[in-house]
């Protein structure tokens, strides 16, 4: 059985560098097309093709077969002052060579990769060319499906609790129950208390499983997983948001009075200057921002590092065609074990956001005592 | 799209989208499956405890019925011994009347057979005494029926007489 999901795990590998494979050959021969005149010799960017597949995009990018693109065409919510909402779907801008309604998804310059508003001449605007863009992105829908994905087992799980209430558990429910007792019993009661932890119960769970989830997600080279949701740090940031809140709103008197007035510090420290109120102030703000930088650089490394190992196939397959082919061995074992260790890397840092927000909020409503 | 830059509406529909989860998980999820968590530790727990009790019932089930067993054993080995008493006191009871009765019928046999002797010597006698005296008369008419004889005989008497004294 472990054998067999090993070799699984090596295959899905290889396939993931075919996919990539694909999309080089195309970019290659797409900037052969643009370079012909010039007489230069096809070059690889790696820079745009890391960035392309750790970031955000309007469109999904399935695979490519030859000169055919397969991506899935998403839909674009465009808000301005002139043109008021738009909202149409991606395949409208033909990855980006046309501009549809005024609005151009540009790939060069200033705002690229952003979509700008265009004049009756098709020039981008002087003024606020930007629109307001509430897109669902690739990230936006894998966050979606995610979401789906959670609420779908959770909720069948659930059900499962309401059913057979003494029944020993089965199937799926069997599979996360010991992780749900985890969260409970390992992170949530020692870090809380058993007072208080019920009420931040769902909000952990909910953190642990969502950010494993879309780290779990992201491992999957092709739709729907592949997005890089967690390592981008918009979603790191409304996490870490929510963590702050909750802390923020439950924070006792206890844990003001250490911030306002700290207990067991020199009096030269809180007069006449407030070096230690400026220090435990600025410690509420760093704690959510390192929950959201640790989470965002981690799994975005992690993408990054598996997406290196593919460019390095391309880059040494650029200089010669036997010298990539040579090094795709390397790169593949490389990456297999990569993928293997990000396995571990999901699940750790799933545990750590919500072990460190179960701390903050410990922390936050600890009672007094000496 | 910068790397660090975050974009306003990806934070937009993360912050919808996590909280609707936030708020669904909690409510269809989380809720029930504490619930069912909390309920079956109880019900575990509860077993548990009821199976230790049927267990110590058992326990105390068992040694009263041992103690009755024993009691039961007690007895019937009491009766048992009882029992063999009355039948060696009755066999020894009917053992004696026996041999009395016995000993009873034996002396009566012993007298009627007695007596029968002495009846039967009697009427033996009897019959000796009638069958001697009808021979002796038989023999005597014999003899006596010759005149010469009787008178030979009476002679013999008289001499057998004379010659003792």
């Amino acid at each position: 059985m472990r054998r067999r999901l090993f070799i699984g795990l090596f295959i899905l590998t290889a396939i993931s560098l075919g996919g990539y494979q694909n999309v080089f050959a195309s970019t290659q021969e797409k900037e052969k097309d643009a370079t012909h005149n010039e007489g230069e010799k096809a070059k690889f960017n790696t820079v745009d093709f890391i960035f392309e597949h750790i970031g955000d995009s309007y469109e999904w990018h399935v695979l490519t077969i030859g000169h055919t693109h397969v991506s899935i065409p998403l839909p674009m919510i465009l808000y301005s002052e002139q043109k008021g909402l738009n909202i149409f779907l991606s395949s409208k801008f033909h990855h980006g060579a046309e501009s549809y309604k005024g609005f151009k998804w540009e790939h060069e310059g200033k705002y690229k990769g952003k979509i700008v508003e265009l004049n009756d001449n098709g020039e981008i605007l002087e003024e606020n060319p930007l629109p307001w863009n509430f897109s669902i992105t690739k990230l936006v829908l894998s966050i979606f499906i995610a979401s789906t994905l959670l609420c779908w087992i959770f909720i069948s799980i659930a059900r499962k609790y309401k059913s057979g209430v003494n029944k020993a558990p089965t199937g799926i429910q069997n599979l996360f129950e010991p992780i749900i007792l985890f969260v409970v019993n390992d992170i949530a009661i020692p870090s809380i208390g058993e007072k208080k932890y019920q009420r931040f119960l769902p909000f952990l769970l909910t953190v642990f499983f969502f950010i494993w989830f879309n780290n779990m997600l992201g491992l999957i080279p092709i739709f729907p997983g592949g997005a890089n949701v967690t390592g981008n740090i918009a979603v790191t940031m409304v996490l870490a948001l929510f963590t702050f809140v909750i802390v923020t709103i439950n924070g006792n008197k206890n844990y003001w009075g250490h911030i306002v007035n700290t207990p067991g510090v020199p009096w030269f420290l809180k007069l006449p200057i407030p070096i230690m109120f400026i220090v435990e102030f600025a410690g509420i703000l760093t704690k959510p921002i390192v929950l959201m930088i640790r989470l965002f650089a981690n799994i975005l490394a992690g993408h990054m590092v598996a997406i290196v190992f593919f460019s390095l196939i391309f880059i040494f397959g650029g200089i010669a065609v036997w010298a990539g082919y040579t090094i795709s061995i390397v790169s593949v074992s490389f990456s297999f074990f990569m993928t293997l260790l990000e396995l571990l890397v999901a699940l750790i840092q799933a545990y750590v956001f919500t072990l460190l927000s179960a701390i903050y909020i410990g922390m936050a409503t600890e009672e007094h005592h000496h | 799209m910068g790397l660090i830059t975050p974009d306003y509406g990806l934070l937009v529909w993360m912050l919808i989208s996590f909280g609707l989860v936030l708020f669904v998980l909690k409510k269809f999820a989380w809720k029930p499956i504490m619930e069912g968590l909390k309920s079956r530790e109880e019900s575990i727990s509860k077993s548990l405890k009821m199976a230790e009790e049927a267990r110590n019932e058992i326990k105390k089930l068992q040694t009263y019925n041992e103690e009755l067993a024993e009691k039961a054993r007690a007895e019937r080995e009491l009766a048992l011994k009882e029992a063999k008493s009355l039948r060696d006191k009755i066999v020894e009871e009917a053992k004696s009347q026996a041999q009395a009765e016995a000993q009873k019928i034996i002396e009566k046999s012993r007298l009627m057979i007695i007596q029968e002797k002495e009846n039967a010597q009697k009427e033996l006698a009897q019959m000796a005494s009638t069958l001697a005296l009808e021979i002796t008369e038989k023999v005597l008419r014999k003899q006596f029926a010759d005149k010469d004889k009787q008178i030979e005989y009476f002679k013999d008497l008289l001499k057998e007489v004379s010659s003792k004294n």
